[in-house]
C-alpha cells in the first residue's frame, strides 16, 4: 500500500513539476507554440510576418525581465484580444470550449454502452426463447414445417 | 424502441449533421468584403490611441471623415502617414477629419510611430480587431471615405493612397466637384 501511495506521488510529481517549471520560467519556443500570429492566424512558431518578429521580440524581452507565461499571454492578451491564444481560456464561457468535447465523449460512450446493453440482452432472449422451445428429439428445430418435411423425405428413402 | 421514435431520432441525427455542414460551408465561403458603397459606415467606439477617451465614428456626423486602417509595421502605412498628415491640415477646417484606426499592433509601436511621423489627426486602437470584420479590411493600409451622412462614398482604397486619390476622394465626400 505505501509503495503504491508512493508510486503515485512521483507519477504526480513527475506531470506536476514540469508545468509549474514552465509557468516559472517560460521559453521562447513554447510561448510560439501556444500563441497565435493576429494577422496570417497561424501559429506564432511557423509564422514570419512582421508582427510575429515584433511579438517574439517582445516575448524574449519579457521572459528577460522575468515574467511568467500567464503574465506574458495576459500582456498579449491586452494588446490583441484572446484571438491571439491558441487555445482558448478555462474560464468563463470559453469553458464550454474544453467540456463540450467532454461532454460530447461522455455522451457516446453512453449511447454506445445502452445500444451494446440492448443487442447483448435481445440475443440473450432469443437465445433463452430457442432454449424454451426444444423439437421432440431434443434438438433445436428453427421451423416445424421443414422438421415436417425431413420426416417425410427420410420416411421416403427408408421406405 | 418504438419505430416512430426512432425515425424522429434519425431524422434530429440527420438535421444536426446538415447544420454542421452548412455552418461549415458558411465559414468556408463566406466573403468579407466590407459594407457596400452608399451605405451607411458601420459605427464603432474605440478607445483614443494618446487617452483613456472613448472616440465614435458617429460622433463626427456632419464632417467628412477619411477613416484610415494601418499598423506601426506596415511599411506603406509610413509613406502615407504624411500625406494624411497634410490633409488634415489643409482640411480640418472645412469640415474634414481624418480618423486612424490602428489595429494588430503594440500600443507602444503605434505611439512611437505617431511621434515619428508627427501625426495631430486622432488615432484609435482597435485592439480586438472588431472594426477591422466590419469594415472587411484584410491588410494595411486601408482607407474609406464618410460623407456628412454618414454613408461611404466615392472610392474604398485597399493599399496605399496616393495623393490625388486622396483629394480627389475627399471632394466627393464633400459634395465638391472631383
Amino acid at each position: 500500500m505505501t509503495r503504491k501511495l508512493l508510486a503515485a506521488f512521483v507519477v504526480a510529481l513527475a506531470v506536476v513539476a514540469p508545468a509549474a517549471a514552465s509557468e516559472q520560467s517560460p521559453t521562447l519556443p513554447e510561448l510560439e507554440r501556444e500563441l497565435i500570429c493576429p494577422t496570417c492566424h497561424e501559429l506564432l512558431a511557423a509564422s514570419t510576418s512582421p508582427i510575429a518578429e515584433r511579438m517574439r521580440a517582445f516575448i524574449r524581452g519579457r521572459i528577460a525581465a522575468g515574467d511568467t507565461k500567464s503574465e506574458i499571454k495576459a500582456k498579449l492578451v491586452d494588446q490583441f484580444g484572446e484571438s491571439v491564444l491558441a487555445a482558448p481560456p478555462k474560464s468563463g464561457f470559453n469553458l464550454l470550449a474544453w467540456l463540450l468535447p467532454l461532454a460530447g465523449i461522455v455522451l457516446a460512450a453512453g449511447v454506445v454502452g445502452y445500444l451494446a446493453y440492448r443487442w447483448s440482452r435481445g440475443r440473450r432472449a432469443e437465445e433463452d426463447e430457442e432454449a424454451a422451445s426444444p423439437s421432440a428429439n431434443g434438438r433445436f428445430s428453427p421451423d416445424p414445417e421443414l422438421e415436417r418435411r425431413l420426416d417425410e423425405e427420410l420416411a421416403r428413402y427408408d421406405a | 424502441m418504438p419505430g416512430r421514435l426512432r425515425i424522429a431520432l434519425q431524422a434530429a441525427a440527420v438535421l444536426v449533421v446538415a447544420l454542421l455542414l452548412a455552418l461549415l460551408g458558411w465559414q468556408v465561403f463566406k466573403k468579407d468584403n466590407g459594407p457596400d458603397l452608399g451605405r451607411p459606415a458601420p459605427n464603432f467606439t474605440l478607445p483614443h490611441l494618446s487617452s483613456d477617451q472613448d472616440v465614435s465614428l458617429a460622433s463626427f456626423r456632419g464632417k467628412v471623415v477619411v477613416l484610415n486602417f494601418w499598423a506601426s509595421w506596415c511599411g506603406p502605412c509610413k509613406d502615407e502617414a504624411p500625406l494624411l498628415e497634410s490633409a488634415w491640415n489643409r482640411y480640418k477646417d472645412k469640415g474634414v477629419v481624418v480618423l486612424g484606426v490602428d489595429a494588430q499592433d503594440f500600443d507602444v509601436d503605434a505611439q512611437r510611430f505617431v511621434d515619428r511621423a508627427g501625426i495631430t489627426y486622432p488615432i484609435v486602437r482597435d485592439k480586438h480587431g472588431s472594426t477591422l470584420g466590419h469594415y472587411g479590411v484584410t491588410g494595411f493600409p486601408e482607407t474609406w471615405f464618410v460623407d456628412p451622412q454618414g454613408k461611404l462614398v466615392g472610392e474604398h482604397v485597399a493599399g496605399p493612397l496616393t495623393e490625388e486619390a486622396l483629394e480627389r476622394n475627399i471632394k466627393i465626400a464633400l459634395g465638391e466637384p472631383a
